[in-house]
């Protein structure tokens, strides 16, 4: 079994169905099938042996050889709980979308199916020019997403996400490029794309500066950091659920995870050298993220911006450089997704008891007849705002940890987004199903379309939180080696 | 009798047949296909002259496929056929089947004559072929000249409507006075050098008789900078690309399909042997003057593109924007630089044929307003056959994964940045970037708004523009039952999209392709 299969298989999927399956049946057979997904890749997790920092599962074969680009793929500590992941929120997403009507629906399932093939493709790329193509690949899926299921000004808003996120795109792919054309003539070899082989050949570091730029733009667009959020609120809106569930929960950690798996080990001079520069990024972000959530009144969007946050908060654990920071990172980047993505169910469950609107002052009370809702909520709502006790605790915990051995300062700042965190997440919650009863609220308990979606979620938000080493025990020895690759540096910089 | 005598004891000189075919066919065929469409029957006409023109076609690619890797000079050393040559042969020959499939049932071959038409199109594509192997300026300039003048005509065959008329009248006065720049710069290139050969020109450009350099000789740089502008014509590289859009709109769009393409190969193909064979060990002196106007031509070509509601003008200003990404592989002057050229130009071949096979179906449908990108609206829902082609072809212009077009960037990027040029790479992603804004409109406008209301003529007097025809059209979306099915066209467009993701995957045979035609220049590293 090998990781083509993980990663082909959803398109595939969604490719038969399309074409062999009756339109009323898609859906169903597609969220089946998304559940072999899950399946297969439980049985690469099971199958990890813990505790090794290299490369397993690997898949080498030559692509393009008059470029040296290989179709490597691998799993290590870095990527292979996310992988789990991906394949978990994709097939809840699609289990939600099979209970729903979608116009055109063998066309939906194709672009959900491709955009599966593209974010597992992009965790488990191990070659610059195939995860810079699995990058830009995973982004087409939705623009047809929103344009043809979106709600509102869907046109405009998923024009404005394709090209910010093409633009950091193209910005990579000259970076990714100059990589391997640097590398290799700078150390006299052959032209290689091939990660394991690119750590080997160090380039120069004014190389490394406009290149590290050159990623840095296209991960901080694609999370979205604050600075570069123009495209995320009206993306976000105009979303389709079942679409906005995966791309805040998935997309956004393949930018971070591009931060672990390429950054560090290959520009390990300038990842030091912008260090502060980064985290006072992430820190900005924070404070922005936070804020905008708890002022805005839309519910949407408070989950919207707190995923600012949150993925500011795992970037400040990445750019601590301390193992520690790193691990709350990859630990925090499972939590916020498994968080983020019943977030977005409910929310669309609250739009439809407050007349459809998702307005914050539109709700009101809806928890006095939807008793099992609200619990649910409040667990996802706990866990966002990272209560002890939560796994999210001990990623945050973690997170701020590295930046206190790194940047004292900063992290004396960050600590307040932890605080603001608990504000927006009780006032979402306490609006929304306390609070007097809004005027269109109509009440009722969770149907059952929305609890096969949210619950199994649930139970494993509420699993991680007993046994957070799950994930952390995996990404142990791969952190610690990738870190590492940037301390060195910091010690010569001293 | 004394005359024929001393005729048959003269020995003439050996001919290599062999090499001379790809050439050969195509002059038998377009004599024998004008010859053909003389006859009146109708069947003759309309069916036999196409299918000998594709037969003609069809027999070239096979000679120029079977002369590869045999390297030759042939007519005295005026025409070298080598893999550069026929790579580019390939692509001229592939995008004229296009071009005579797409106009079957069209109105121009009907409205000009089957068998002129056929013939005009076989003798453009004899010109690209004599232009890409031309050793020396005369033939350059033969090619140059047998290339365009058909062309010219080919413009004005839709001849009932003002704007084809307009067109190849445009594009003959543009064209010529483009022709006789360059005629001009050859000369004063002659003058200075002494010698038409490019190898001729080489060499006493490597000699270092020009006293402080090339730039001391003011009658070379001036005859290199006239070339560079006769070329730019052709090729449409800014700020000599003002008549393209209006020609490409004008012209049927077989035929605009086949001169994006074709024609522009023709011109890079020309380009590449001109300067990175005569004139390359000049290259401090011309390149920073072509990679100014490769820049140039990035920008101009992108945003001119933005506001472009006729697709037909959209593809135009986008043709000129990718000729800048492959004068920047010209500029380059490196085997990397060439190959990406070469690699680029097919690519670019495959991408814009499909998209123009689209619009001919639409055009067959609504005729003039086809044209539009508002008549796309809600193409997905109503012709996903045709709306996939498109799709990816705009995908793929725009340089997406999974797409040629991403794998032809790439390249160029790569050979870009290895040669020193990164600042010319980072003006090609800054015109990439723009570009999304014009693709993904017409993409969003198929898939993402739905067609307007069937009865509403008002909505689609606006779409028509100027054209009086569609004006005046009593009925909506004319004919939309009557129209004659045109399988062949959805196909074209089906199989050149088809291959635009092949090739996307599994990009090694175009890769093979053009590193052999880089390898044809040889003295580049």
């Amino acid at each position: 079994m090998t990781l083509s299969i993980l990663i082909w298989l959803p398109l595939a999927i969604s490719l038969v169905a399309g074409l062999a399956v009756p339109r009323a049946l898609i859906g169903r057979v597609t969220a089946l099938g998304s559940l072999i997904t899950v399946g297969i890749a439980i049985s690469f997790v099971v199958r990890f042996k813990i505790g090794h920092a290299g490369l397993q599962f690997v898949t080498d074969t030559v692509w393009i050889s008059a470029l040296g680009i290989h179709y490597k793929l691998g799993l290590d500590g870095l990527n292979v709980v996310l992988v789990l992941l991906t394949a978990v929120l994709f097939s809840t997403s699609l289990i939600y979308a099979s209970f729903k009507e979608w116009d055109r629906p063998r066309i939906f399932y194709l672009w959900f199916g491709l955009a599966e093939a593209g974010v597992l493709g992009a965790f488990c790329a191990q070659d610059l020019a195939l995860f810079v193509a699995f990058f830009d690949l995973m982004l087409i899926p939705f623009y047809f997403l929103i344009g043809m299921w979106g709600t509102g000004e869907r046109i405009r808003a998923t024009t404005k996400l394709v090209v910010y996120t093409l633009v950091g795109s193209f910005f990579m792919l000259v970076g990714a490029i100059a990589t391997g054309v640097l590398a290799s003539s700078q150390n006299g070899t052959g032209l290689t794309f091939v990660l394991s082989s690119l750590q080997h050949l160090p380039l120069s570091h004014a190389s490394q500066e406009w290149i590290f730029l050159c990623f840095a733009v296209a991960f901080l667009v694609k999370m979205p950091l604050a600075p570069f959020h123009g495209w995320l609120a009206d993306g976000y809106k105009s979303m389709p659920i079942p679409a906005v569930a995966v791309f805040s929960g998935i997309l956004s950690k393949v930018a971070a995870y591009g931060f672990l798996r390429i950054v560090l080990p290959l520009f390990p001079y300038a990842t030091v050298h912008f260090q502060t520069l980064m985290l006072l990024i992430a820190l900005v972000s924070i404070m922005w993220g936070t804020s905008l959530a708890f002022t805005t009144d839309d519910s949407r969007l408070v989950v919207a911006y707190s995923s600012v946050a949150q993925l500011s908060f795992i970037t400040l654990g990445i750019f601590s450089l301390r193992s520690q920071g790193a691990q709350g990172a990859i630990l925090q980047m499972v939590n916020h997704a498994l968080v983020t993505a019943p977030l977005f169910f409910i929310v669309a469950a609250l739009a439809a008891r407050a007349g459809g609107s998702e307005k914050l002052r539109d709700m009101g009370g809806i928890a006095f007849r939807a008793p099992v809702l609200a619990s649910l909520f409040l667990i996802v709502a706990l866990a966002t705002l990272a209560m002890p006790g939560s796994s999210n605790f001990v990623g945050e915990f973690l997170i701020l940890l590295g930046v206190f051995k790194s940047k004292l300062a900063i992290a004396a700042i960050a600590f307040a987004g932890v605080v603001g965190a608990a504000v927006y997440a009780l006032r979402v919650f306490i609006r929304s199903m306390h609070n007097r009863v809004g005027p269109n609220v109509a009440s009722r308990e969770i149907g059952f379309a929305d609890a096969v979606a949210i619950v199994p979620i649930v139970l494993v938000i509420l699993a991680l939180a007993f046994y957070p080493q799950f994930v952390l025990r995996r990404s142990e020895a791969s952190v610690k080696s990738t870190v590492a690759a940037t301390q060195p540096v910091t010690v010569a910089a001293r | 009798m004394t005359l024929l005598l001393a005729a048959a004891h003269i020995k003439g000189p050996h001919i290599d047949w062999s090499s001379f075919s790809p050439f050969l066919t195509l002059t038998v065929g377009s004599l024998v296909v004008l010859m053909v469409g003389l006859l009146r029957a109708a069947f003759v006409r309309e069916r036999v002259v196409p299918l000998l023109s594709l037969l003609t076609l069809g027999a070239a690619i096979a000679f120029e496929i079977a002369r590869f890797h045999h390297h030759r000079q042939i007519i005295s050393g005026a025409l070298a056929v080598d893999d550069l040559a026929l790579v580019l042969d390939l692509i001229f020959s592939v995008s004229a089947i296009a071009a005579v499939i797409l106009s079957w049932r069209g109105p121009a071959a009907q409205e000009a004559g089957h068998g002129e038409y056929h013939a005009l199109l076989l003798l453009s594509v004899l010109g690209m072929a004599v232009l890409v192997s031309a050793q020396n300026l005369v033939t350059l300039f033969i090619g140059i000249e047998l290339l365009s003048i058909p062309l010219y005509v080919l413009c004005a065959t839709h001849m009932r409507r003002e704007g084809s008329l307009e067109s190849g009248f445009k594009y003959l006065v543009i064209g010529s006075v483009g022709s006789a720049t360059l005629v001009y710069g050859l000369a004063m290139v002659y003058g200075a050098t002494g010698s038409t050969d490019f190898s001729g020109i080489a060499a006493k450009l490597s000699q270092g008789t020009f006293g402080s350099g090339v730039l001391g000789d003011p009658l070379l740089l001036t005859g290199i900078a006239f070339v560079v502008v006769g070329f730019a014509f052709k090729a449409s590289v800014a700020p000599f690309h003002q008549w393209t859009p209006d020609v490409y709109e004008g012209a049927p769009t077989p035929i605009t399909g086949f001169m994006a393409t074709a024609t522009k190969a023709a011109a890079l193909g020309v380009f590449l042997r001109f300067f990175d064979v005569a004139v390359v060990s000049a290259q401090d002196t011309w390149a920073p003057l072509i990679s100014a106007i490769a820049a140039i031509t990035i920008i101009v070509g992108n945003v001119g593109a933005l506001g472009q509601s006729s697709l037909k003008r959209l593809l135009g200003y986008s043709g000129v924007a990718q000729a800048g990404y492959m004068l920047a592989g010209v500029v380059v002057g490196t085997q990397l630089g060439i190959q990406a050229t070469v690699l680029y130009l097919a690519v670019y071949l495959l991408m814009n044929m499909a998209a123009f096979a689209v619009i001919v179906a639409q055009q067959h449908q609504l005729g003039e307003a086809g044209d539009d990108t508002a008549s796309l609206a809600g193409l997905g829902a109503r012709r996903p056959w045709l709306a996939w082609p498109m799709t990816i072809s705009m995908l793929a212009l725009a340089g997406i994964p999974g797409t040629v077009g991403f794998i032809g960037k790439f390249q160029l990027i790569h050979a870009l940045v290895s040669g020193d040029y990164t600042w010319l790479a980072i003006v090609l992603v800054i015109g990439s970037m723009i570009s999304l804004a014009y693709y993904l409109r017409v993409v969003a406008m198929m898939w993402m708004r739905s067609r307007p209301a069937p009865a509403g003529v008002g909505g689609l007097a606006p779409i028509a523009g100027g054209s009086p025809e569609a004006d005046s059209e009593p009925s909506e979306w004319p004919g939309l039952a009557t129209a004659v099915p045109q399988p062949e066209v959805a196909l074209v467009a089906g199989v050149f999209a088809a291959a635009a993701v092949f090739f996307g995957i599994v990009p090694s045979p175009l890769f093979h392709l053009a590193a052999h035609a880089g390898h044809a220049i040889s003295g580049l590293f």
